[in-house]
């Protein structure tokens, strides 16, 4: 099986470890993996900022550079959810507006064949056990976009189960958003603070040494809190404990 | 606090000083999380939740998409129920065909039903400019109103008081309206309750004009419908010899049979209860039973504008229950009072730059308080689409808020560089050999990011660059390559970094 | 919202000038004169507002797809009773049954226990019902004042249905129920309720057996509020006791 790697801005610039963690986890699943160079962003801090125009050249972007691959991967939720809710919605609106029916085609080709992460794993792979081993007591934070416009469920937290020497340990208001909120971030600061606050102080009470995510945008916000504040617990992708073995565990470096 | 919301600054300002209230953030904490997690238990009951949902929806949807045809067959038949029909376009229409009703009464005092609508009209204000005192009987009303205060929930319009407060409130002021609080008065619930009850009792018992909203219309047969937990609204309903009901257009629904939807997503929703205490509904006026006078007054007040808007209309759908408030985690956090509105929380974020426009800085600023989470959506009994809407209107803002011109340069540089894989790889392969020379923290803009939170650190090498490197000639696509695509920007220099937070990528 | 200064007080002062929807202190015009020009004005810009909908939805709109329940429970006279007493309990009413022989003696003791000693009867309640009451009875011709009512102890009366799954009577101000403040001044109510003729199971099984008509009153429990806290209290203006009393007919 051949799929394609939607690494996304945020992780290509600032989190290539779950970039390559997330290479290494599907080619140990016996995947192709490519990664089509002409991919950049998929254009949602445009559009949820109010600029749904200017994401439209990287709506046509994202589509080409998809194009003939069945399998679209993305270790995500947001940014697969911004293909998956919003690009149908950016074509559609285009059409409304006289612009032609080109954007909503491209939306409407890719939308379909484009999957997170651990919805590939278990949806399409059919693996819950990836064989991974992580000796360390994590708890796990379901981003909103996953959560909610996805729908993944129990998916991440099936998989982390099945990681050997992992103790998965129950967060406290799990489903309350961590005040990441992309644009939200800068122009509420106040509030994302207070939320991103009260996310670690849950996250700290659990006594995990790891707060486990599948969006690297919001882990860079609580990452980010706690690398201010101090502290034993750190961030880290769910693809990164996923890819981690015996023979090639998990490190900092 | 007066009772004016005008001059009311921009969102994340008036949110500032809510999260740092500590009180107040304990207040709202205890209350959105008792009744969050009481809805959940009361939806869970009903098997059939998610289609009476989209029935609800879809109910609400049909009837505004046939608004006129609806309201006049409400006219006919409430006329025709002996109730008289006003129509006001606006909160001074409204408020002086209310007021003049009440004058034609002769009388210098009214009872009032807890009303959305007049609330957002200012009708108290209106009659107290003709020297006629308005009641509040709403127990949370009630509190605001002796508090000098504003409402700051839909459904629970003190919600940012705590017991002790409201103990205090009523010791203090209940004696300058009417009755005192009780010697002695405790901050349990029962005995404020009591206070309440013994306060209001005699304005009940004497009042000749009472004044209400609706949640409901019925079209067909005329019947309004008022939901209310208290008994103070069948005291306003019944008691009074004339009753003026001002309600929104929106709040029509074709039939008697679609009630069976509402009266029961509503309680369950706003309440966490199977049914609310009371439910009250009349259809014109009855002989030797209840109000002899009955006046409707049909309210737009910007709902036309909304409806002018096939992805904002929905807004119109709401049934005010507030379970979009009690989950939402920056109501939680900022409170109802920053919302600049009588309509607070999620669905004050999509309505009030509907019906005001965004012509303030507050209205201009609520499309984008909010992380976008999508929890409000999940709880709507009628499926709003927040998210959706607020993304929307933070399209109508960036287009022609001011303000935005620096950010629309920002997205365009950002967007020339993205839509240049090439100038892309250059931005990144820049940030990586500056990457020890960054600050943690960021002076101007930047600093709404640094001043809780570190600034992430840039890695040596983009994941591009590591695939390029280990994996030559890997990136075969299997299709052409990329189409060009125009650039958005002319020649923009490639000075964002598509990675740094300003921007916010996701 | 700030109060309105009461007749004679000295009340805090006014808030600022533009408040919303501020009257400029003009008298209501005519309801006729202005008020058609509203309503044209409103009307036409619903019209236009609504310019993207299609004439044939407009003139022809589908049906409203209904796919929910009817009822949550199984159709069972005795599980549905039983269901109504569970619910009505649960949010604090007493809830008491017996048969049509039992009921005057029930009620008798359910009005003794209450100290009661004048109790409002509507018109059309059935004779048999305070037969062995010892108490003053005030029958309703539609002459008692609100202030009246303040002072009378208890109200008995029946009802027009019940619904099971929310614990609600429903009163329509038919024969034995009276006008809607009778049930409302008095603090304690005494309902009668039918079982199983009169119960229902369901909301969409209540609303077709009822006449939007009349004036309805769904009383779910006893007067409560949830604004303190979002707490749930019981006992505000409306009667602070409530005691449904199911007969089996």
């Amino acid at each position: 099986m051949r799929a394609a790697l939607f690494i996304t801005c945020v992780n290509d610039a600032l989190h290539p470890r779950t970039g390559r963690a997330t290479v290494s986890l599907l080619r140990r699943l016996g995947v192709e993996v490519d990664f089509p160079a002409a991919q950049t962003c998929c254009g949602q801090p445009q559009y949820n900022t109010g600029y749904r125009r200017e994401s439209e050249p990287l709506l046509r972007r994202t589509a080409a550079a998809f194009e003939g691959y069945d399998y679209v991967v993305t270790p995500s939720g947001s940014c697969a959810a911004m293909v998956r809710d919003n690009y149908p919605r950016i074509g559609e609106k285009a059409e409304a507006e006289g612009r032609g029916g080109a954007l909503a085609e491209a939306a409407r080709s890719l939308a379909p064949r484009t999957f997170e992460l651990t919805e590939f794993l278990v949806d399409v792979l059919g693996v819950t056990d990836v064989g991974a081993y992580f000796p360390h007591t994590v708890t796990y934070h379901p981003s909103c976009h996953g959560l909610r416009m996805l729908g993944l469920g129990e998916r991440p937290r099936r998989l982390l189960e099945a990681v050997r020497g992992l103790e998965l340990r129950e967060l406290p208001g799990a489903e309350e958003c961590c005040g990441f909120g992309g644009t939200f971030a800068v122009k509420n600061p106040a509030v994302s603070a207070a939320m991103g606050a009260d996310k670690i102080a849950n996250a700290r009470s659990t006594g995990a040494d790891f707060l486990c995510g599948a969006d690297n945008s919001c882990l860079m916000h609580l990452g980010a809190t706690l690398s201010r504040q101090g502290g034993p617990l750190r961030t880290v992708h769910i693809a990164e404990i996923l890819a981690s073995t015996e023979d090639e565990p998990w490190s900092h470096a | 606090m007066s009772g004016t919301y005008l001059g009311m600054p921009a969102f994340p300002e008036a949110a500032k000083k809510s999260v740092d209230d500590r009180t107040l953030r304990a207040n709202l904490r205890h209350a959105t999380h008792t009744i969050r997690d009481r809805r959940a238990e009361a939806v869970a009951e009903l098997a059939d939740w998610a289609q009476l949902r989209e029935a609800g929806a879809r109910i609400k949807e049909h009837t505004l998409r046939r608004l006129d045809h609806y309201l006049v067959q409400l006219e006919q038949a409430v006329t025709d129920a002996g109730g008289t029909v006003h129509w006001a376009a606006d909160a001074d229409e409204a408020n002086r065909i209310v007021t003049g009703l009440v004058k034609a009464t002769g009388e210098t005092e009214v009872v009032k039903v807890k009303s959305m609508a007049t609330q957002e009209i200012g009708l108290n204000e209106a009659l107290e400019a003709e020297g006629i005192a308005a009641y509040e009987t709403d127990l949370a009303e009630l509190i605001v109103q002796l508090g000098q205060d504003r409402p700051s929930h839909i459904l629970v319009p003190a919600i940012h008081r705590n017991r002790s407060e409201i103990r205090d409130i009523f010791a203090g002021q209940m004696g300058r309206w009417g009755r005192p609080a009780p010697e002695g008065l405790t901050d349990e619930p029962a005995d404020l309750a009591e206070a309440a009850r013994l306060h209001l009792r005699e304005k009940f018992l004497r009042a000749k004009v009472g004044i209400s909203g609706a949640n409901f219309m019925v079209a067909e047969t005329g019947t309004l419908v008022v939901v209310e937990s208290e008994g103070n609204g069948r005291m306003c309903l019944t008691l009074p010899e004339t009753l003026v009901s001002v309600v929104g257009i929106e709040k029509v629904v074709p039939t008697w049979q679609d009630l069976e939807v509402f009266l029961q997503t509503l309680p369950r929703s706003s309440t966490a209860e199977r049914m609310n205490p009371y439910t009250s509904t009349w259809t014109g006026t009855t002989d030797a039973d209840g109000p002899k006078t009955f006046h409707l007054v049909l309210l737009d007040n910007g709902r036309t504008d909304t409806l002018a808007d096939t992805v904002g209309r929905q807004a119109l759908r709401c049934i005010r229950c507030s379970a979009c408030l009690n989950v939402c985690p920056v109501y939680e956090r900022a409170g109802g009072h920053a919302y600049g509105s009588v309509y607070p929380g999620p669905i004050g974020a999509i309505l009030n730059p509907q019906l005001h426009g965004t012509g303030s800085e507050v209205d201009a600023s609520l499309p984008y308080a909010s992380s976008l989470c999508g929890a409000c959506y999940d709880v709507c009994p009628v499926a709003i689409d927040i998210p959706e809407v607020l993304v929307h209107l933070r399209e109508r803002v960036a287009e022609t808020g001011k303000g935005h011109r620096a950010e629309r340069a920002a997205i365009n540089a950002a967007g020339w560089v993205l839509d240049h894989p090439a100038a892309l790889t250059a931005a990144l392969r820049a940030a990586s050999l500056t990457r020890k020379l960054h600050p943690k923290r960021l002076p101007g803009p930047g600093r709404a990011w640094t001043d809780s939170r570190d600034l992430p650190e840039v890695p040596a090498e983009s994941f591009r660059d590591w695939w390029k490197k280990n994996n030559p000639g890997g990136t075969a696509a299997p299709a052409a390559p990329a189409a060009p695509a125009a650039p958005t920007a002319p020649a923009a220099p490639p000075s964002a970094n598509p990675g740094s937070p300003e921007e916010g990528p996701r | 919202m700030s109060p309105a200064t009461p007749a004679g007080a000295t009340g805090p002062a006014a808030p600022g000038t533009g408040a919303p929807g501020r009257s400029t202190g003009a008298a209501a015009s005519s309801a006729s004169a202005s008020g058609t020009a509203a309503r044209d004005r409103i009307l036409a810009r619903v019209r236009a507002a609504l310019s993207d909908v299609p004439a044939e939805e407009r003139e022809n709109p589908a049906p409203i797809d209904r796919d929910y329940l009817r009822a949550h429970v199984p159709d069972d006279p005795e599980a549905v009773a039983g269901l109504l007493a569970e619910n009505l309990a649960d949010y604090r009413a007493r809830v008491h049954r017996t048969t049509a022989a039992g009921l005057p003696a029930l009620i008798a003791r359910l009005l003794a226990d209450r100290g009661a000693r004048t109790v409002v009867v509507p018109p059309g309640l059935p004779d048999g019902w305070l037969a062995a009451a010892d108490v003053t009875q005030l029958r309703d011709d539609g002459t008692l004042t609100p202030a009246r009512l303040d002072a009378v102890d208890s109200v008995v009366t029946g009802c027009a249905l019940a619904v099971a799954e929310t614990g609600t009577i429903v009163l329509d101000a038919g024969p034995g129920q009276g006008r809607r403040l009778l049930t409302l001044v008095p603090d304690h109510h005494v309902c009668v309720v039918r079982v199983p003729g009169q119960v229902v199971a369901s909301v969409p099984q209540a609303l077709p057996r009822l006449d939007p008509r009349r004036p309805l009153t769904w009383i779910s429990g006893p007067s409560a509020t949830s604004d303190i806290e979002l707490n749930r209290v019981e006992g505000v203006h409306g009667p602070r006791t409530l005691d449904a009393v199911l007969v089996t007919d």
